[in-house]
């Protein structure tokens, strides 16, 4: 047996330009075009439907239903086989995998009601237990004299490569239904993701909308089983929705995105795993997933790390800006000498280092000039840093002042509230104080 | 040494031994696991393992221990780090951050595996998953001629020799060696686990039901954590080339989950499911191995990772329905032994009640359900009731003092309800008749109350018959 | 009379007032009973509310005020009794009654607008399958008027402080256009300024004849706020016009004489609410 040094320096035929067009393009010849499109379609009805169960809060069940599918693959087979029946078609086989996945749904819910044991555990109970029935009864398979098994394993992994025309056919159609369904209920289940107990108190039968979307997220999971494998399924159904969630903040933006998201990763991993030999549809589709993941987690505007990032520092610089401008000012009031960056900067607790950049940075934009060593205000500056005072002293006024009616505020420290106070605050601020008789500090 | 023992002590010897150790050791972990309700971390690691072993294994070129061991236990703490940066910097829930984690880093393992195999290299994705116990087997020596030394016993790798037999003059196969080496690191696994359980067990103890407050004490809850992760994940990769992930993820929740409906206790936890564990290996290998043939498939088995799984699913199943405090099975038979108790009362007290206004026909007020039946064929068996000459029944003497104290009972709560709760007279008798049953010593509400020989509907209380 | 203290025994009005279930009270419950696993934490409830008043139900941490007004809403089954809006049982007349829960019941993160979350008092009235339409969004939008957050009607509900997330969720009711309202801590940690829009809207409910009922945590401003209050420990203390029922007496029978000054406090504002010199 030869190791090579590497993954990659093994000899792959790769596509040529024209067949990765063509098969981007649905041209490449009826099947890959079926194959393609109906893999693309499973990728948008799992973001839908993934899409409600992250809001639900129930992602992880996905798992436990992928899990829960596979005795129900082996004992359909076992009992066409007995019957004499073709075991390997595909109409018996999802009928299987359905029924025992919704038997592992129904076993999470009773063992979370009617034991002390945590949905967690539940969980991980049948997932384990009902894929050890599966695994069993594929051996026991493996030892029966029944033609045509190969086909078996692949549910486990998914092969896109195996799926014939009809069975592509039938996936989209489940896909499509699952969509059109998810479509014509948003309304009611974001109101049941959202607040429950409101949906109820509403009339809502909640238990049967909770039933639809676990039967959606059934179907889309059996759908999918061909295609990307029962052990990888539920990250179709789960990474899109949570990339999406990078980028917004309203439902229905959230479910359109996420379903695109879905397609996208779908699409593109059912081309790749097409054109290129031994890349299982499954795991490229879950890796261009985790790709458009990673992106959404670093680059969206909204939540993204990046973004967040910057706000951050943004926040951080400008209290320190503050911090500085106030100094300077209640330091002009009482000493004649200007003081160095350094010594600036451990009166407002920061760094030497950092208090050099503050400088720089307030030198360049004109709050401070240097006077030989030491700092001094502009004119703008010291505009800018009276105002930050004004508003340290009245919130400071309005804390003591008003603590007792707004208790769930006193944990906001002046310290850090005056930063953010916008004109409009400043004014409510104001007129609360001097309503109260204190008069505002000048 | 008979063939058939030889073949035991080479093949089914070491395969069951490797299975029982997985599952104890995963049994003992996952404890923690499950007590912290953070039962699929150990789903999310063992799936995450994938990519280091892939890696480990094309670095090393072979089965080596070190670099497969070394990767797994690199994308466990790749695993764990992500998913935990997805919770908490990047605000995604809970589950879905472990979702996303293990998907992701599993989809990679498989990618690889495929490209691996694309080469000829010896791994596929199945052995990962359900174990190739087939593999795991012990050639001690063959010939009991030669005497047993330690390197016969610690030598990683089996020896193979090639002679012609004698009779046919045909080659046969001759393998020696040591224990296997999965045996071995399954060993060094448990070891450690059960060290760590020992030395940290208090603190351990504290950090999984109140991280908080440990470290709050100064015990570093973090460090606990992460130690039991790295611990999960050695176990994830000892295991998954003999009995595969499969049975490590049950064996770290299930037998933990039986403890855990069997018990409120730290110290009968861990042991019950170890025990759990221990029967869930023994048995299940016997299944796999052994049951097949038994049935009249000779010369076939099971996967045997499986029927451990199953089993530990049977011996959960039994332990909810039958464990003693929070058995399901005992709940309903409590419950309706109750119900039973409630209807003797409500029978009894009918017929006090029926004496007393001089209507001996009360009974007919009872709802005609099947458990008023029972309660009066049960009466009636006693010997407390018996049947009236004109139809209907009666209170013998054994019955009357029963009923008086019930009677009393329910008279004595109607008037705590009206003196002390500040309740209507007119809707105390419903209440009564609920706690009336929920109590045997009506004399504990006396002192609260004057003493008094009617109750707030003018009808008398019962002496006491007992003072 | 016997030496007991006359809260533990039941008042000359109690017992003259029967229950007789008038059609048009909007609410009444009867001989209610509620247990947690066999425990009773809701003792024989007897209540029937009054029309267009404020009811402030006020007890203890434990009294079942919570479960009292979920009980009623049918989110938890009672042991015994049954409860009754304008004489029909509460399936019949649900989009008659409004509901605003505890503000740590929902998981604020999740991506909704203010907006939204008021439209969804509309759903029940919308029926399934169909879409939010202009005419329901513009109820919504009105109802975030009235509570002065039409100003952030498209912001995310994670950036609203928790007044403002209180009064989204108040906007929520109002869209709804109930005629009675349960209301579960509406006035918890919420800012003065969310405290004083709030009590304006409960005055305009009043003043529409509706009928609110508040679970309210701070009996010292149950005088200024309500005209009604139901003193709930487990049992039915009192219930009746603040006036009436916030003696001292009462006060210290639900709140296990623990807050005799509180309790002083409140009677002595009570008092000079009725324009008596303390």
């Amino acid at each position: 047996m030869s190791t090579p040094a590497s993954i990659t320096d093994a000899g792959i035929d790769w596509p040529t330009l024209g067949e990765l067009a063509h098969t981007l393009t649905f041209t490449a010849g009826f099947n890959a075009a079926v194959v393609v499109a109906s893999a693309s379609l499973l990728g948008v009805a799992a973001g839908i439907v993934g899409a409600f169960a992250l809001l639900r809060k129930r992602a992880l069940m996905g798992d436990a239903l992928a899990h829960a599918t596979l005795p129900g693959i082996a004992a359909a087979f076992i009992t066409a086989a007995l019957l004499g029946g073709q075991g390997r078609r595909l109409e018996v086989l999802l009928l299987g995998a359905a029924v025992s996945g919704v038997l592992g749904v129904l076993c999470v819910q009773l063992i979370v009601r009617h034991t002390r044991l945590r949905e967690d555990a539940a969980i991980g109970i049948v997932l384990s237990c009902f894929f050890g029935l599966g695994v069993v009864l594929l051996s026991a398979i493996q030892s029966m004299s029944v033609g045509d098994q190969g086909g078996l394993a692949s549910f486990i992994y998914g092969q896109t490569a195996a799926m014939l025309p009809r069975d592509a056919v039938l996936t989209g159609v489940v896909a499509l239904l699952a969509l059109i369904a998810a479509a014509l209920l948003i309304k009611e289940f974001t109101l049941v993701c959202f607040n429950d107990e409101f949906a109820s108190v509403q009339g809502w039968p909640v238990a049967r909308i909770d039933v639809l979307m676990m039967a959606l997220v059934v179907v889309v999971t059996v759908a999918g089983l061909q295609a990307v494998g029962l052990l990888l399924i539920v990250a179709l159904l789960i990474i899109p929705p949570a990339a999406a969630r990078f980028w917004t903040d309203r439902v229905r933006t959230l479910v359109i995105l996420s379903a695109i998201l879905g397609g996208l990763s779908a699409y593109m991993g059912a081309t790749a795993s097409a054109l290129l030999p031994r890349l299982p549809a499954g795991a490229v589709i879950v890796l261009t997933a985790g790709v458009v993941f990673a992106f959404s987690m670093l680059a969206a505007p909204a939540r993204g790390l990046v973004a967040v990032g910057v706000r951050r520092v943004r926040l951080s610089a400008r209290i320190s800006r503050d911090h500085a401008l106030r100094e300077l000012v209640v330091r002009e009031k009482t000493e004649a000498s200007a003081i160095t960056p350094a010594a600036l900067a451990s009166e407002i607790g920061l760094s030497p280092p950092a208090g050099r950049w503050l400088a720089y940075r307030l030198t360049r934009v004109g709050l401070v000039e240097r006077e030989g060593v030491g700092l001094s205000l502009t004119d703008r500056g010291r505009t800018l840093g009276r105002r930050i005072d004004r508003n340290h002293g009245l919130w400071q006024r309005y804390l003591i002042d008003q603590a007792d009616v707004a208790p769930s505020h006193v944990d906001l420290s002046a310290d850090l509230v005056e930063h953010v106070l916008s004109p409009e605050m400043v004014e409510r601020l104001e007129a609360k104080l001097t309503h109260a008789g204190g008069g505002a500090p000048a | 040494m008979s063939d058939a023992t030889y073949a035991f002590v080479s093949l089914d010897l070491p395969a069951a031994l490797a299975g029982v150790l997985a599952a104890l050791t995963c049994a003992l972990l996952g404890n923690f696991l499950v007590l912290r309700r953070q039962a699929l971390m150990g789903d999310a690691i063992s799936h995450a393992v994938l990519p280091g072993i892939v890696v480990g294994f094309l670095i090393a070129g072979s089965r080596a221990t070190w670099p497969i061991f070394l990767g797994a236990a690199g994308s466990a703490l790749v695993a764990v780090m992500l998913i935990e940066a997805l919770r908490r910097v990047a605000r995604v829930e809970a589950g879905a951050a472990m979702g996303v984690g293990f998907s992701i880093l599993f989809a990679l393992g498989v990618l690889l595996i495929e490209q691996a195999s694309a080469r000829g290299v010896d791994l596929d994705a199945g052995c990962v998953l359900y174990g190739q116990l087939e593999y795991v087997n012990w050639y001690p020596v063959h010939d009991w001629g030669r005497f047993w030394t330690l390197e016969h016993i610690t030598t990683g790798y089996q020896t193979a020799t090639t002679t012609i037999s004698p009779d046919t003059g045909l080659p046969i196969l001759i393998k020696e060696g040591g224990l296997p080496r999965q045996l071995w690191m399954l060993a060094a696994v448990a070891i450690a686990a059960f060290t760590f359980v020992g030395v940290f067990y208090k603190e351990l103890r504290l950090t999984t039901f109140d991280p908080a407050l440990a470290t709050a004490l100064g015990f570093r809850a973090g460090l606990m954590h992460a130690m039991l992760m790295v611990l999960v994940a050695s176990a994830t990769v000892a295991a998954f080339e003999a009995v595969g992930s499969i049975l490590v993820i049950a064996m770290l929740i299930v037998p933990a989950a039986a403890a855990r409906v069997c018990t409120d206790r730290y110290a009968v936890q861990l042991l019950a499911s170890l025990a759990f564990a221990l029967a869930a290996g023994v048995l299940g290998y016997i299944a796999g191995a052994f049951a097949p043939a038994w049935v009249g498939f000779e010369g076939r088995a099971l996967n045997v990772a499986g029927t451990m799984t199953l089993v530990a699913a049977v011996l959960l199943t039994g332990a909810i329905f039958l464990a003693p405090a929070h058995g399901v099975l005992w709940r309903g038979v409590r419950r309706r032994r109750l119900a039973l108790s409630v209807a003797v009362e409500d029978v009894l007290a009918a017929l006090y009640r029926g004496d007393e206004s001089g209507d001996p026909s009360r009974v007919a007020d009872l709802p005609a359900s099947a458990l008023t039946l029972k309660a009066l064929s049960v009466l009636n068996a006693r010997g407390e009731i018996g049947r009236a000459p004109g139809g209907g029944w009666r209170l013998h003497e054994p019955g009357r003092r029963r009923a008086a104290s019930i009677v009393r009972r329910h008279r004595l709560w109607e008037s705590w309800l009206v003196d002390e709760m500040g309740l209507r007279p007119d809707h105390v008798h419903e209440t009564a008749e609920r706690l009336e049953h929920l109590t045997s010593d009506a004399g504990a509400l006396e002192p609260d109350l004057p003493p008094r020989a009617l109750d707030p509907h003018q009808r008398p209380i019962p002496p006491d018959d007992d003072a | 009379m016997t030496t007991l203290p006359t809260h533990r025994r039941p008042s000359e009005r109690d017992l003259s007032a029967r229950p007789e279930h008038s059609p048009d009270s909007p609410l009444s419950v009867h001989a209610l009973t509620v247990a947690y696993r066999r425990k009773p934490v809701l003792w024989d409830i007897e209540y029937e509310a009054p029309i267009g008043r404020l009811v402030a139900i006020v007890g203890p941490n434990g009294a079942g005020k919570t479960t009292l007004i979920r009980t009623c809403l049918g989110l938890i089954r009672p042991a015994a009794g049954r409860v009754e809006f304008w004489g029909q049982p509460y399936r019949r007349v649900r989009t008659r009654v409004g509901y605003v829960p505890q503000r740590e019941s929902v998981d604020w993160d999740f991506p909704v607008s203010a907006l939204d979350v008021a439209a969804m008092g509309r759903y029940a009235k919308i029926g399934w399958c169909r879409p939010v339409t202009r005419s329901h969004k513009a109820a919504a939008m009105h109802a975030l008027g009235r509570v002065g957050m039409d100003r952030f009607a498209t912001r995310q509900i994670s950036q609203l402080s928790g007044g403002q997330q209180q009064r989204v969720f108040l906007a929520r009711a109002l869209a709804q256009e109930a005629d009675m309202y349960f209301m579960d801590e509406p006035l918890a940690g919420v800012d003065a300024a969310t405290e004083r829009a709030i009590i304006e809207i409960l005055r305009e409910l009043r003043g529409e004849g509706k009928t609110v009922i508040v679970v309210h945590h701070d009996i010292q401003t149950v005088p200024e706020y309500f005209d009604d209050a139901l003193l709930l420990n487990m049992r039915v203390v009192a219930a009746g016009p603040v006036s009436e029922v916030f003696t001292k007496q009462n006060l210290q029978a639900t709140y296990g004489g623990r807050l005799t000054l509180l309790a002083d406090a409140a009677e002595a504002l009570a008092r000079a609410g009725r324009g008596e010199i303390p």
